[in-house]
């Protein structure tokens, strides 16, 4: 689904990505790991190209999404994005911030986008939350409504963006249990994250990304028991 | 003594008559506060498009993915910033008077006060899309919007929220800076004041021109402060 040759990134002098070259199957659940710096988040976010790659190829359902004559906006309808700090629009209503590329994008008129976003609040837990703002919400409902924001829109893929790391500790299982249902309904993803044990229970795949190359990869009860790289164990000697 | 006060007040009080009730008077100061709100709407709304549009042109001519185009219109933008914000407004007014495709003052002067006003307003509108967090540009990105969605229905409704106040300033400062017209002959409320105080030698009616300044101010002050509320809505925690 998503195939990524020898991709690069640099921000000026500084190289962050040094050549990744990574297939991601149509149902996986793929768990990136690394020490903060080690270009984990920018692998992600060039993804969908919110950063724009130096070198290198990323395709995604057969096409190249770094042609110049792409339509990345088309593309990114089917990539959706949860942020760590949720990003939702606080201008906007719950409701309207769920409904407002769908109907923008004339995916879906206004009434079914609402029904849409009704269905997706009933289903967290926060339909008589769908006129208040943002404003008004706890940290792990404003990240559950981001992620259903971006299932609004019916994505082939998720890309979650260290998603529980700006949370309350106490409210990072609610924004857990709702990305493993997620995965429990088959949904392709890619999670960066620091929560091992989440990696460990809900990825098919855990990788392990170190100074802007994929350092290791495996199946997560392999990786967590016998970490082979030096720089992987001591990374999990620190966080585990 | 009693009757010095007593003489200052007559005295005061019947250049209060001469300068606002007599043969009418107070309708001049009517038809003048007029001339300066209309003045001073049209130049803000004017100020209002321009800035934005300016605004937005800098914006996106200071990224660092900005193409030629991009680039060339921002300096433009500010090549226009900068020669506004640099010389007198009441200079920028004769200049554009002497141009003389306007028959009329009151034209020059809303195109004078329009394009002095977007100068700042632009600025204003700059800091107000900078103030916009750059994660609400790649949420709406990433949901698939383009770039001019993405600024029409996200980024700009929230910087307007927050350049509010400082647009009404300068709105209120319009109100007041729009006292210059006299100098092209447009019979503003100070041209009129003035006028009626050099033709019967009183200064009652400069302060009557002061009171409606200042009771205009008051009022778009009071209007500023329930707007602002309004908009304050989605904040409330």
């Amino acid at each position: 689904m998503i195939e990524v040759k020898d991709l690069c990134k640099s921000f000026g002098d500084n190289q962050v990505l040094r050549g990744i070259t990574e297939t991601i199957e149509k149902g996986e659940k793929v768990a990136v790991i690394g020490p903060s710096g080690s270009g984990k988040s920018t692998f992600l976010r060039c993804l969908n190209r919110l950063e724009e790659p130096t070198s290198g190829e990323i395709w995604f359902e057969g096409q190249n999404i770094l042609a110049k004559d792409v339509n990345i906006d088309k593309i990114r309808q089917k990539m959706g994005m949860v942020f760590q700090h949720f990003n939702l629009f606080p201008h906007l209503s719950i409701r309207q911030n769920i409904t407002l590329a769908p109907v923008n994008l004339k995916l879906m008129s206004q009434s079914e986008a609402d029904a849409r976003a009704e269905q997706l609040l009933d289903r967290i837990g926060l339909l008589d939350k769908a006129d208040t703002y943002p404003a008004m919400l706890s940290g792990g409902q404003k990240q559950r409504v981001a992620i259903i924001r971006a299932l609004a829109m019916n994505p082939d893929v998720m890309l979650f963006d260290e998603p529980t790391s700006a949370l309350d500790p106490e409210m990072v299982g609610e924004v857990l249990d709702l990305i493993r249902e997620l995965a429990n309904d088959g949904m392709t993803m890619v999670i960066v994250t620091h929560e091992m044990g989440f990696a460990r229970e809900v990825a098919t795949r855990v990788m392990f990304v170190d100074e802007g190359v994929i350092k290791e990869q495996n199946a997560p009860e392999e990786f967590f028991s016998h970490p082979k790289d030096p720089r992987l164990q001591s990374f999990l000697s620190k966080v585990l | 003594m009693i009757s010095a006060k007593l003489t200052i007040w007559d005295s005061l009080s019947k250049d209060l008559y001469r300068g606002l009730i007599q043969d009418d008077r107070w309708k001049l100061y009517i038809e003048g506060t007029g001339v300066t709100l209309l003045l001073a709407v049209v130049a803000v709304l004017m100020g209002i498009v321009i800035g934005v549009l300016v605004a937005i042109g800098k914006f996106y001519g200071s990224r660092r993915a900005a193409g030629p185009v991009w680039r060339a219109v921002a300096k433009v933008c500010d090549f226009y910033t900068t020669v506004i914000r640099g010389t007198p407004m009441v200079l920028q007014l004769l200049i554009i008077y002497s141009l003389t495709v306007w028959s009329k003052g009151t034209y020059a002067c809303m195109i004078g006060f329009g394009i002095n006003s977007g100068a700042y307003i632009a600025e204003i509108f700059r800091s107000g899309i900078n103030s916009i967090d750059i994660g609400q540009t790649e949420a709406g990105r990433s949901l698939g919007l383009s770039e001019k969605t993405t600024m029409t229905r996200i980024v700009l409704p929230q910087a307007i929220k927050n350049v509010l106040p400082a647009l009404f300033n300068e709105f209120i400062a319009m109100v007041k800076e729009t006292s210059i017209a006299g100098y092209i002959a447009v019979r503003d409320i100070t041209k009129v004041a003035s006028s009626i105080k050099g033709t019967y030698f009183i200064s009652s009616p400069l302060y009557i021109a002061a009171v409606i300044y200042l009771v205009m101010v008051l009022l778009l002050t009071r209007v500023q402060k329930r707007l602002e509320r309004r908009l304050g809505r989605s904040d409330r925690g």
